[in-house]
C-alpha cells in the first residue's frame, strides 16, 4: 500500500553533488504540506538552501536527523496521509532502499565544450522530448545558476544550458564585448547542438540576450521566459555592479553578492569562493567591465526591448522576485500577466526553485 | 567530471603559463631541468620532485639549470630582478636557504626601502619545505617566520592546488621579491584547478571550513590536517572554524579577529618550531586586537622546540597530528566551564 | 716474498676490508632500500670506495673529517661502527645517532667523522675549524673535508680555500669528482677543467688522481696528509670516480649515457682494480680474500638483522638533546 506513501529524499543539486547535510528542519512532524513549501534546509559543500517540497501531503516522519549528513536520494522524511498505520510508515522507513542512481548518471561529463566563433564555449545538456528549454544566466553568471532548475526541468523534456562568452567556463578573452555576442553565441550553439526552436528561459542579463533573440530570430524561439531580466526599463543598481565588478576579496564580494538575494544568508563562503575563482580568471575583469560598459553605462540600461516584445509571435512570460535588489520588480509590468513571487530578489529562480520550475515548465510543456 | 590538478602540476602548469605569457620571466635552479651537459637525456630531472618536467621543450631558454651555487644564483636572480627580468629560482628545500640567506634578507629585502622607493624586486624564490618525508634535520624544516621576519618579503605558503597555482602567478607578476613555500607532503594532493590562468591577490586568509565554536589559524599542510581534525571534532558536537592563511606576510588578520570575535576561542596550528613562530604571531595580535572576544586562553598546536628527528618513531610525533590538533581544540572548549 | 706496494700485507688487506664492507654495505643497502622499509634519502658511496680508503688509511683518531650527503663511505673507512650505522639509517634507538640523524648525518665524533651532511659545502668550513684547533692545541692532527664536484661550487668551499691557505691550515680538500651532480654534467657546472688550477689560484698544491686507482689515492694523500701533519699547509686532492648507483635511490639516471653504468662496472670498479693488482702481485691470496668477503657479509648481514630488531627511539627523545644543559 506504499504508492499511498511518498518519500521526501536528498536532493541532487547539481552533477557533482554525492551528499548533503540536514542543517534544520523546518516542519513538524503531522504537519500539512504542500508543494513548494521549505521543509529543510540543506547544505552541501557548494550551497545552502531550503528544500522545497515537490509532494504534498501530511509529514508523518522525519527520519533525517538535523546535522547529519546523506547521500543523495537517502530517506529524509515520509509523507503519508493519517489513513496510514504508524505500522506501515515504520516498515516502510525499514525498507527502504535508495533509488539507484543510474550509471550513466555518474558518467555524464560536467563539462561539455562547443567551438564557436567567438571561442570556447561550455554547456550543460540533460536529453529528453521536445523542444529543448535553454537556459540563459545573467551579468557576471553561469549555468550553475541553474543549479536548482535544470534537472526539475530535465524531467519534463530536453534542457540545455550554456555559459555565455566571458563567463564560467566559456573563453574570457572577447573583443568589444556585445549584446550581440551574446546572442551569437546562444544561436551559435542552437546551430551547432542541432536545435532549430527552443524555449529560451533567460535570467537578468540572460532575459535581455532570450527577448533580443525572440526578436531578431523569432524563427528559432517557441516561447520566451524572462526572469528578473534586463531590458525592460532603465534602472539598474549601480552599487551592485560597481561592488561585484570591482570585488577581488571574499570581504569585497560578499556584501555585493548578498544584494541578489532576499534572504542573504544563502550567500555562503562557496558560493562566494566559486565567484571569485570566476573572477580571479584573467581577462574576467577586463571584460566585464567592457561588457557592464556597452550594457549599462553610467548605471542605467541602455537597451529596452520592452516595445518589440510586445509585438513577437511567441508567447512571453515573466517572473521576478518581488524584493529584487538589483533590477526592480516594476519593470515585470512590461510584459503582461508576470509573475512576482514573494520572498525572493534577483536570484529568484535559486530562492523560489520550485515555484519558478512549475511555471516554467506549465508554460514550455503546453 | 571537473579538471583536477596535483599542487605539483599546478605548479608546472601556473610556471608554464607565466613563461608563455611574459619572456621575461625565467625559471632557475639545480636540475629544474636536469641532464644538462650529461651524455644522457635532457629535461632528465624536471627539479629534485620533477615538478619543472616539460617545460625545456616549450620554453628553450626560459630555463636555466645552475651550479650548486645558491648564494650566486639566487643573487643572480635577484639582481636581474631589479634589471628587467622576473626570475623564479628554486631552491629544492627551504633548509638551504642558509647558503644565501644574505642575498635575501639583506639585498632583495631591503632594496626598496633602502633605496628610497625606486627599486622594484620581482623575484620569486620556490622551495619545498615541510616535515614527513623522513628527510631529517636539514630537509624538512618549515623556516616560515625566519622570513617573516624579515619586512620586504612576501611569504606565501599553501594548502592546497588551486591557490597554489594562483599565488604562483601572483607572485611571478608582484612586484616584490616572494619566498614561496611548497610543502612536499601536499605535492601529490589535487584539487580542482582551472585550465585558465588566474591570480589570488595577497593578504587574503581563505576560510577551509565554516564554524561557530572556535577558530582554528593555520597554514600549508596543517590546513589538511585540521580539516580531519574538525571533522573528528563535529562528531563531538564541535563546530570548528579552518582560516588558511595562505599568505604569511602579508597577514589577513582581520579574518582572523572577525571569526575570533564570532567563536571567542581560538587555536594556532603550525608546524613551525614554537618560538616566534606564525602561531605566536597570531596569538599575540588576537591578545592585542580581539582579546575581549576571547572566552579562553589561546592554544598552540605546534612542532616541539627541537630539531626534524630522522626516526619515523620521532618524526611523528615531531608533526602537529589530527588528533593532537583535536586536542588543543578541546582543550579550548574546555576553558568554557572552568 | 717480494711486495712492491707502498703497504704491507696488512696493510693491504685492511684496505681490501674496508673497500669491501663499504661495498657489501652499500649494495645491501641498494636492495633494502627497494623494499620500501629504509626511509628518506640515502646515497650511495659504492664505486667510489678507493677514494675514502685510500686516503683515510692515512689517518688516525685525532684526525678529523667533515663528510658529505654521500657519506657512508667515509664513516666506514673512518672507522664508525657499521652496526651503529646500519641501525641509525633504520631510524632505530641503537643507531650512531639515536636515530635522530639518519643516513645524511651520521656521525662520531670519538672517531674524528665530524658527520655527513645534507648541506653542500657545508663541511669546508667546519674543516678549518678543525684544522685551526690542532694548530692552537698543539697537535699533529689533519682536516679532511671531502665534496663532490657539484659542491665545489659552493662559496663556503672557494672561501674555506682562501681562509685555510692564509692561516696554514693543516687541512685538505678532497674533491670526489664523479662526474655528475644529481643530473648535472661537472663539464657543464664547473668553470674549469683543473682545480689543481683552481687550487693553484689559493696558492696552495693540488693533485688529480685516478680516484679508481686505490694506490694513486693512497700516494697522493700520503703526500698532502704528511705535508699537512709537518706544517706545510692544505691542499687539495681531486679524485676522479664513479658512481655506481644512481644519485640517491629511486634515481632513473636518464642523463647517463646508454650502456653507461654497466661499462663503470666492467671497467672502472675500484675494487677490481684493487684486487687484480694485489692478486697479480701475489701479494695475497684469492681465498684470503674470499674469508674477508665472507666475514664482510656475515657483519653486514648481522649489522641488518639487528638494526631491523632494534627499538625505535622512546617518546622522550623527541625533545633531548637540544642543549647540552636546560
Ligand atoms: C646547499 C645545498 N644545495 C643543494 C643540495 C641538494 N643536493 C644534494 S646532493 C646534490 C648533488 C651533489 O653533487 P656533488 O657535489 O657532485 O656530489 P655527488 O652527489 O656527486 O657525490 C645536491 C644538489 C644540498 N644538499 N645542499
Ligand atoms: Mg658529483
Amino acid at each position: 500500500m506504499s504508492g499511498r506513501i511518498v518519500p521526501i529524499l536528498m536532493p541532487k543539486w547539481g552533477l557533482s553533488m554525492k551528499q548533503g547535510t540536514l542543517s534544520s528542519w523546518l516542519v513538524e512532524e503531522g504537519s500539512e504540506i504542500s508543494p513548494g513549501d521549505e521543509i529543510m534546509d540543506v547544505e552541501t559543500d557548494k550551497i545552502a538552501n531550503a528544500l522545497e517540497a515537490t509532494d504534498g501531503g501530511l509529514l508523518r516522519k522525519r527520519v533525517g536527523m538535523a546535522g547529519e549528513t546523506y547521500p543523495v536520494r537517502a530517506l529524509l522524511g515520509v509523507l503519508a496521509p493519517p489513513s496510514v498505520p504508524d505500522s506501515e510508515i515504520d516498515a516502510y522507513v525499514a525498507s527502504f532502499t535508495a533509488p539507484v542512481v543510474e550509471e550513466a548518471d555518474d558518467e555524464e561529463p560536467v563539462r561539455l565544450f562547443l567551438d564557436l566563433p567567438v571561442g570556447r564555449i561550455r554547456y550543460a545538456e540533460r536529453p529528453g522530448d521536445g523542444i529543448p528549454v535553454l537556459l540563459v544566466h545573467g551579468f557576471g553568471g553561469d549555468l550553475d545558476n541553474w543549479l536548482f532548475n535544470i534537472d526539475a526541468l530535465a524531467e519534463a523534456g530536453s534542457v540545455v544550458a550554456l555559459d555565455l562568452p566571458g563567463h564560467g567556463q566559456s573563453v574570457k578573452s572577447v573583443a568589444a564585448p556585445s549584446l550581440t555576442t551574446m546572442t551569437d553565441a546562444v544561436i551559435g550553439l542552437m546551430d551547432s547542438l542541432g536545435v532549430a526552436r527552443a524555449h529560451l528561459v533567460g535570467h537578468s542579463m540572460g532575459g535581455l540576450v532570450a527577448g533580443r533573440i525572440g526578436i531578431d530570430r523569432p524563427d528559432r524561439v517557441a516561447s520566451i521566459t524572462l526572469i528578473a531580466a534586463a531590458g525592460l526599463g532603465e534602472e539598474i543598481n549601480g552599487a551592485y555592479l560597481d561592488g561585484f565588478v570591482s570585488a577581488s576579496s571574499r570581504r569585497d564580494l560578499k556584501p555585493a553578492l548578498a544584494h541578489l538575494f532576499a534572504d542573504q544568508g544563502l550567500v555562503n563562503r562557496s558560493m562566494v569562493e566559486d565567484v571569485l575563482k570566476y573572477k580571479r580568471l584573467d581577462g574576467v575583469g577586463a571584460f566585464l567591465e567592457a561588457l557592464r560598459g556597452t550594457l549599462f553605462p553610467g548605471d542605467r540600461q541602455a537597451t529596452d526591448i520592452a516595445d518589440d516584445l510586445a509585438g513577437i509571435g511567441c508567447p512571453c512570460h515573466a517572473i521576478w522576485g518581488a524584493e529584487d535588489a538589483i533590477i526592480p520588480a516594476a519593470h515585470a509590468g512590461a510584459v503582461e500577466g508576470a509573475t512576482v513571487i514573494d520572498g525572493a530578489g534577483h536570484m529568484v529562480q535559486m530562492e523560489k526553485a520550485a515555484e519558478v520550475n512549475r511555471l516554467i515548465l506549465s508554460w514550455t510543456s503546453s | 567530471m571537473a579538471r583536477t590538478l596535483s599542487m605539483k602540476d599546478a605548479i608546472n602548469e601556473a610556471l608554464d603559463q607565466e613563461m608563455g605569457r611574459d619572456p621575461t620571466v625565467v625559471v632557475l635552479g639545480e636540475d629544474i631541468v636536469g641532464g644538462t651537459g650529461s651524455p644522457g637525456e635532457d629535461d632528465a630531472w624536471g627539479g629534485a620532485m620533477g615538478v619543472t618536467k616539460g617545460l625545456i621543450h616549450k620554453h628553450p631558454g626560459q630555463l636555466i639549470d645552475t651550479p650548486l651555487s645558491e648564494s650566486a644564483y639566487i643573487g643572480a636572480a635577484i639582481g636581474a630582478a631589479t634589471c628587467g627580468l622576473r626570475p623564479v629560482a628554486e631552491l629544492m628545500f627551504v633548509d638551504f636557504m642558509g647558503v644565501c640567506l644574505d642575498q635575501i634578507f639583506n639585498q632583495a629585502a631591503k632594496f626598496r626601502y633602502m633605496f628610497g622607493g625606486k627599486a622594484e624586486t620581482p623575484v620569486v624564490i620556490r622551495a619545498t619545505c615541510g616535515a614527513g618525508f623522513r628527510a631529517a634535520a636539514q630537509h624538512s624544516q618549515m623556516l616560515t617566520p625566519i622570513f617573516t621576519h624579515i619586512p620586504g618579503l612576501k611569504v606565501v605558503c599553501p594548502s592546497n592546488a588551486y591557490d597554489t597555482k594562483g599565488l604562483l602567478i601572483q607572485s611571478i607578476r608582484d612586484n616584490d621579491p616572494v619566498i614561496f613555500l611548497e610543502h612536499k607532503n601536499l605535492y601529490d594532493r589535487e584539487t580542482d584547478v582551472p585550465e585558465e590562468s588566474y591570480a589570488i591577490p595577497f593578504g587574503e586568509a581563505s576560510i577551509a571550513r565554516e564554524g561557530t565554536d572556535v577558530t582554528i589559524v593555520t597554514y600549508g599542510m596543517m590546513v589538511p590536517y585540521s580539516l580531519e581534525a574538525s571533522e573528528t571534532l563535529k562528531r563531538e558536537g564541535i563546530d570548528v572554524e579552518v582560516i588558511d592563511l595562505r599568505t604569511l606576510s602579508p597577514i589577513d588578520l582581520d579574518t582572523v579577529f572577525e571569526s575570533v570575535e564570532m567563536t571567542g576561542r581560538l587555536v594556532c596550528v603550525d608546524e613551525a618550531n614554537p618560538r616566534c613562530s606564525i602561531a605566536s604571531d597570531v596569538a599575540a595580535a588576537v591578545a592585542q586586537e580581539a582579546f575581549g572576544s576571547l572566552k579562553g586562553p589561546v592554544a598552540m598546536v605546534t612542532a616541539p622546540h627541537a630539531p626534524v628527528p630522522f626516526s619515523s618513531a620521532l618524526e611523528d610525533l615531531y608533526i602537529p597530528s589530527p588528533e593532537r590538533i583535536a586536542d588543543g581544540v578541546r582543550q579550548t572548549m574546555g576553558e568554557r566551564s572552568s | 716474498m717480494n711486495n712492491p706496494f707502498p703497504l704491507s700485507r696488512e696493510g693491504l688487506l685492511t684496505a681490501y676490508r674496508r673497500m669491501r664492507t663499504i661495498r657489501e654495505f652499500e649494495e645491501r643497502l641498494h636492495v633494502e632500500f627497494a623494499t620500501g622499509d629504509i626511509a628518506g634519502f640515502v646515497h650511495l658511496y659504492a664505486g667510489e670506495e678507493a677514494a675514502g680508503v685510500g686516503i683515510m688509511m692515512h689517518l688516525e683518531d685525532h684526525d678529523r673529517i667533515a663528510s658529505t650527503h654521500r657519506g657512508h663511505g667515509h664513516c666506514i673507512a673512518k672507522g664508525v661502527d657499521v652496526k651503529a650505522m646500519m641501525a641509525e639509517i633504520y631510524g632505530k634507538a641503537t643507531g650512531a645517532c639515536a636515530g635522530k640523524g639518519g643516513s645524511m648525518h651520521i656521525a662520531d665524533l670519538s672517531r674524528g667523522m665530524m658527520g655527513a651532511n645534507g648541506i653542500l659545502g657545508a663541511g669546508a668550513p667546519l674543516i678549518c675549524g678543525a684544522g685551526l684547533a690542532a694548530q692552537k692545541l698543539g697537535h699533529d692532527g689533519v682536516g679532511i673535508t671531502f665534496f663532490g664536484d657539484g659542491a665545489s661550487n659552493q662559496g663556503t668551499v672557494l672561501e674555506s680555500m682562501n681562509l685555510a691557505a692564509i692561516w696554514n691550515l693543516p687541512v685538505i680538500f678532497v674533491v670526489e669528482n664523479n662526474g655528475y651532480a644529481e643530473s648535472t654534467s661537472v663539464d657543464y657546472a664547473v668553470a674549469s677543467d683543473s682545480y689543481v688550477d683552481r687550487a693553484a689560484g689559493f696558492g696552495m698544491p693540488g693533485i688529480t688522481v685516478d680516484g679508481t686507482d686505490f694506490f694513486a689515492v693512497y700516494e697522493a694523500a700520503g703526500e698532502v696528509i704528511r705535508r699537512a701533519r709537518e706544517g706545510g699547509g692544505p691542499s687539495l686532492l681531486e679524485c676522479k670516480m664513479i658512481r655506481f648507483y644512481g644519485h640517491f635511490e629511486g634515481d632513473a639516471q636518464t642523463y647517463r649515457a646508454p650502456g653507461e653504468n654497466e661499462a663503470n662496472r666492467q671497467h672502472r670498479d675500484c675494487l677490481k682494480i684493487f684486487t687484480g693488482k694485489i692478486l697479480e702481485a701475489g701479494v695475497v691470496e684469492t681465498g684470503e680474500l674470499a674469508v674477508i668477503d665472507s666475514e664482510v657479509a656475515d657483519l653486514i648481514e648481522d649489522a641488518l638483522e639487528g638494526a631491523k630488531a632494534a627499538p625505535l627511539p622512546s617518546a622522550a627523545e623527541l625533545t633531548t638533546d637540544v642543549y647540552v644543559t636546560y
